[in-house]
């Protein structure tokens, strides 16, 4: 049984006084992703075709480590923030949504630093 | 997860057919969503067949003659009948609109009648909309100005201030776009909405209004108003053609501005 009232309920616990930066930085790295993800496209073609030595030779400029690691960063924050997303909208129930959006960070955050170490790995040996 | 069918006492079954007593070259069938809370039947859809050369030439009048002529427990909502009071809001051919300014004659086939999709239904066709008032509410949607007002005139506005509530003053707040948006039907207890946000960014852009600042941190949330995806359902659906879509997107980008 609920008393309270319509307005209580709509007022809920107020405002978060965030968002705005989720949604900036959602904007922002999808754009980011427009030049580094058809850079990624090229480059993973070309790796495709290229004999073992070639490709790990590709890893030595600090230019395409540079924009593997930039592509990585941007790749998987944006994927973080969107899932989130994904999450708050379908996913009623609040302390599953909480884990489902805390876990979702963190294996985005795990998976970004390992791609990062194993790009990191080959040029660095 | 989200609910994908209906829930069991919500699912819709086949209703009761009437047909006209007079015959004319141009019949309709009208297939109206039927629910009486008073009897523990799930709700069903009603056939009514009707001579629209005896009809008027709205959805409007094809209701009004179904309760006046065939059936007197048929429930909706009407006031003015021409699109200003927004009361007899409802889905007609999967569209939210009003049926006082649907035509019959746009509706190519028969024409299905819906409440509004996504609320509570009191009766028939009449949804609840105590929440969504609640949440107009909650915006105060009233000016605010710790400065008062000269004694002997009005607030001014110049001709390029007023100029800026075109397109937000005119909503009815019928909620045909709350209620066609997929945001606000599985976060609607979150979720302000397109009306709400339209009429927030009203008195956020009104020129007299002194709280501005404080209306957008109210604003400011992943909820309220980060669930606008700009899905454009509310611009399509509005009955009367404004844009709560890019009213909502013009008070994200005040937020940013303000960074």
């Amino acid at each position: 049984m609920r008393y309270e009232s319509f307005l209580k309920r709509a007022q809920g616990l107020g405002s978060a006084k965030s968002g705005v930066y989720h949604w900036l930085l959602q904007r922002i790295t999808a754009f980011a992703l427009i030049p580094l993800g058809l850079w990624f496209v090229g480059f993973f073609l070309l790796l495709l075709s290229a004999p073992y030595p070639e490709a790990i030779h590709f890893f030595s400029s600090p230019w395409t480590v540079t924009l593997a690691i930039s592509f990585i960063i941007v790749l998987f924050y944006h994927a973080s923030l969107s899932m989130q997303v994904i999450w708050e909208d379908y996913v009623p129930h609040e302390l599953t949504r909480w884990c489902l959006v805390m876990g979702t960070h963190l294996l985005s955050f795990f998976l970004a630093i390992l791609s990062i170490l194993s790009i990191l790995k080959i040029y660095l040996t | 997860m989200v609910q994908l069918r209906l829930p069991p006492n919500s699912r819709i079954k086949k209703g009761k057919t009437f047909s006209s007593p007079t015959k004319g070259p141009r019949m309709k069938l009208f297939h109206i969503y039927r629910y009486d809370p008073d009897t523990k039947e799930n709700p069903r859809l009603d056939t009514y067949e009707l001579n629209l050369d005896e009809c008027g030439p709205m959805v409007l009048d094809a209701l009004i003659k179904i309760k006046n002529e065939v059936d007197p427990t048929l429930t909706f909502r009407r006031s003015c009948r021409e699109g200003i009071c927004g009361s007899c809001a409802m889905n007609i051919d999967g569209t939210n609109t009003l049926a006082c300014t649907k035509h019959i004659e746009a509706c190519k086939s028969d024409v299905k009648v819906t409440p509004l999709p996504h609320l509570y239904v009191v009766k028939d066709l009449v949804p609840d909309l105590n929440f969504a008032y609640s949440q107009y509410t909650s915006i105060k949607p009233w000016l605010q100005s710790d400065e008062a007002p000269p004694p002997d005139k009005e607030r001014l506005q110049s001709i390029e201030e007023r100029r800026k509530l075109d397109g937000l003053w005119e909503c009815i707040l019928c909620f045909c776009c709350s209620t066609s948006c997929p945001s606000y039907w599985w976060n609607g207890d979150k979720y302000l909405g397109p009306a709400t946000l339209l009429q927030a960014y009203r008195w956020i852009v009104d020129s007299r209004d002194e709280v501005t600042g404080e209306r957008l941190d109210n604003l400011e949330d992943p909820f309220k108003l980060y669930r606008c995806h700009t899905i454009m359902n509310c611009t399509n659906t509005c009955p009367k053609d404004l844009n709560p879509g890019k009213a909502i997107g013009k008070i994200k980008e005040k937020i940013v501005e303000r960074l």
